[in-house]
């Protein structure tokens, strides 16, 4: 792997927390010195092989890694042009890439002598990770959730509460995961003395974008040496979802300083981002502050934010990670969209063809797939991440549909 | 000497506290809002701190929350709120006021043009809720340049280590929130705001307000003689509340009740002890 340099794209953030003109600290004051506990915390647990062994070992026996790197022939075939592997991340425990960090931020929090868990989640399949770790380590676990979410992703809560959590639905807002991490942040600036909040996303405050990333490397690293097995070279293109990006940054921050490779974020498009329902940051959106972070976001003239809209809930927010708007202004990065409806095709066709229920998320990459891999030689090498499986939203796509059961 | 200097020269030399209502720009609406800030100062407001509403109040309770939908809802923007500070302005140039808010308002207006139209509407000093001083160096630049006083918030978890940090800059007062939580949903006691105040004395000279958990009057009265001055948000706006019909507008009578708060809170703070 090329080292890490001056002109690397794997050299932030800085010390600061940013990526060019993105991320940063934008927090109240009274979580401030905890955001600096958090970053301190982390840098120490990152340098010791203890927490590394713990890592690796929980990744390995209990999240099942490595995630299989699987040739989709028939997709492939079907397509009739690049040659396509689905990194499966959606067989880790809990059904999808979250685990990867929920695992790495609970063992910090324990390393920081925090008692008590908080997170957010749109879709769930973060809540249930860190519902699944919770129960694990033996912590107690609120999920905020926003209500519309609760409707639309019922399965996983009622995962979350099996597991133990406690799920607390948030009714302000459009009721979705922008407002779950509102309360999210809101409980933390209440209960700072014993409290850890794990973000779910490459998005916050400075050190969480970092950190997250870090933790979901794992996935990119695994796929290099993977596809170096399988075909004795680089992937040409990576292809994932995004919402706040955390399993895109995965997989491509270990290729970020490949210059062969090409990578493509999909955005979720909604209805199209003409209509403006949709929740494309980067697609539609401008530079601006929430949550923590300087990124693209959607909002109008007055900086209010809009509200974004997606049928999945994982990439319903109106932000995306810092890093990501770094790379997309870098040029490094290609960020793409899909629709609500060409995501659901994408759901469909990988059912039927390759016998795989995909998130609804990672249909998203898979639309892309379909409308862009066709045209590509047999020998370009694609690797598109799919970061979760779609039980959860079986009946909601389903009754879409319009499907009998 | 800036409005606010002179506000706590003349609050030293009477030997009280001030009172600080709060007020979301444009709740329940515009016109309603601008009779609530004309009326403040005549119902005893040393000090006026508006609130400018965003679609994303991290740090705010459920009261205030609310207050900056139904703002939001009537029309509320940064700009309009300026105007309406403007208009204020053309009758009361003696009240301070003070603007707080979040960062990305701001940051799409643009950081200088920001600093231009709110010294020129008559704001007196800025609180950024989610501006740390290791975020604000785009902002504070323009904001000194216009001679706006620059307010910190210091909170319980702001250790003796980091304090040194958040006081560099700081001008007008300095504004301990006096629980570790959103606006309005703890009660503090008053020797733990006697202790801060105290340890805060010890590192700064600047005066000293108090808010975020002040909902009484017995607290309002007993923090203003702790500190210099108590700020009281929730409280107010939940009076503003229980003054709306069925459908959130204002019913007739919210000015006259809202200010008769205001009023019983200022007397508070002016009793003696």
């Amino acid at each position: 792997m090329n080292p890490v340099g001056a002109n690397s794209f794997r050299g932030g953030p800085d010390e600061y927390g940013r990526f060019g003109l993105f991320g940063g600290r934008y927090v109240a004051e009274t979580l401030m010195p905890l955001i600096l506990e958090v970053e301190k915390a982390y840098y120490a647990a990152r340098q010791d092989p203890e927490f590394q062994r713990q890592m690796d070992y929980y990744l390995a026996h209990y999240v099942g890694r490595p995630s299989p790197l699987y040739f989709a022939e028939r997709l492939t075939r079907h397509l009739g042009g690049a040659k396509i592997y689905f990194k499966r991340d959606e067989l880790n425990h809990t059904g999808s890439h979250k685990a990867n960090n929920v695992l790495g931020q609970v063992l910090l929090a324990k390393r920081m002598g925090k008692t008590r868990i908080i997170a957010e989640t749109g879709a769930g399949q973060h809540g249930v990770a860190t519902a699944t770790f919770c129960a694990l380590f033996d912590l107690p676990c609120v999920v905020y959730m926003g209500a519309t979410d609760v409707a639309r992703q019922a399965p996983n809560v009622a995962r979350m509460k099996l597991l133990g959590a406690e799920v607390r639905p948030v009714t302000s807002g459009a009721q979705t995961l922008k407002d779950a991490m509102n309360e999210g942040l809101r409980d933390w600036v209440a209960n700072v003395h014993d409290t850890y909040y794990v973000i779910g996303t490459a998005a916050g405050p400075h050190p969480y974008p970092e950190m997250v990333r870090d933790f979901q490397s794992v996935i990119g690293r695994e796929a290099r040496e993977q596809m170096m097995a399988a075909e004795g070279r680089l992937p040409d293109s990576l292809v994932a979802c995004i919402g706040g990006g955390s399993n895109a940054i995965g997989l491509f921050h270990p290729f970020l300083d490949e210059p062969s490779v090409a990578m493509y974020g999909v955005e979720a498009a909604g209805r199209g981002v003409e209509t403006g329902e949709h929740a494309a940051a980067i697609g539609g959106g401008s530079p601006g502050v929430l949550h923590g972070n300087r990124t693209y976001l959607l909002q109008d003239d007055d900086g209010q934010i809009l509200e974004a809209h997606s049928i999945s809930a994982g990439l319903d927010y109106p932000g995306i990670g810092p890093e990501h708007s770094w790379l997309a202004d870098q040029g490094r990065v290609n960020y793409v969209n899909a629709t609500d409806d060409q995501a659901l095709a994408a759901f469909q066709l990988c059912a039927t063809l390759e016998g795989i229920i995909p998130a609804l998320e990672p249909a998203h990459a898979l639309a892309f797939l379909i409308r862009w891999a066709g045209d590509l030689p047999a020998d370009h090498l694609v690797i598109m991440n799919m970061c979760g499986r779609g039980d959860k939203d079986v009946y909601a796509v389903a009754e879409r549909l319009g499907i009998k059961t | 000497m800036s409005r606010l200097e002179a506000r706590f020269k003349a609050l030293k030399t009477e030997g009280r506290g001030g009172f600080v209502p709060f007020l979301t720009s444009c709740d329940p609406d515009p016109a309603t809002f601008a009779a609530l800030l004309a009326g403040l100062p005549g119902a005893g407001a040393d000090i006026i701190e508006v609130g400018v509403p965003f679609t994303d109040p991290a740090a705010d309770g459920p009261s205030i929350q609310a207050g900056g939908l139904r703002a939001l809802k009537a029309g509320a923007s940064l700009r309009k709120t300026l105007g309406l500070i403007a208009d204020f302005r053309k009758q009361d140039q003696m009240t301070p006021i003070v603007l707080m808010g979040y960062f990305n308002p701001i940051y799409r207006m643009g950081c200088a043009a920001f600093a231009e139209a709110a010294a020129a509407a008559g704001v007196d000093g800025l609180i950024t809720v989610d501006l740390p001083p290791e975020e604000e160096a785009e902002l504070r630049e323009p904001i000194q340049a216009v001679g706006i006083d620059i307010v910190r918030l210091i909170a319980p978890t702001t250790d003796d280590v980091r304090l040194p940090k958040v006081l560099k800059h700081a001008s007008g007062f300095i504004y301990y929130v006096s629980i570790a939580g959103i606006t309005g949903t703890r009660t503090p006691s008053l020797d733990s705001i006697a202790a801060a105040a105290a340890r805060l004395r010890r590192h700064t000279d600047l005066p000293l307000a108090v808010g975020f958990g002040i909902r009484t009057l017995e607290l309002a009265g007993s923090v203003s003689r702790v500190a210099d001055a108590a700020v009281v948000g929730s409280a107010i706006v939940e009076r503003i509340a229980s003054n709306l019909d069925a459908d959130g507008k204002a019913r007739p009578g919210l000015v006259e009740d809202v200010l008769a708060l205001a009023r019983t809170m200022s007397d508070a703070v002016r009793a003696k002890a």
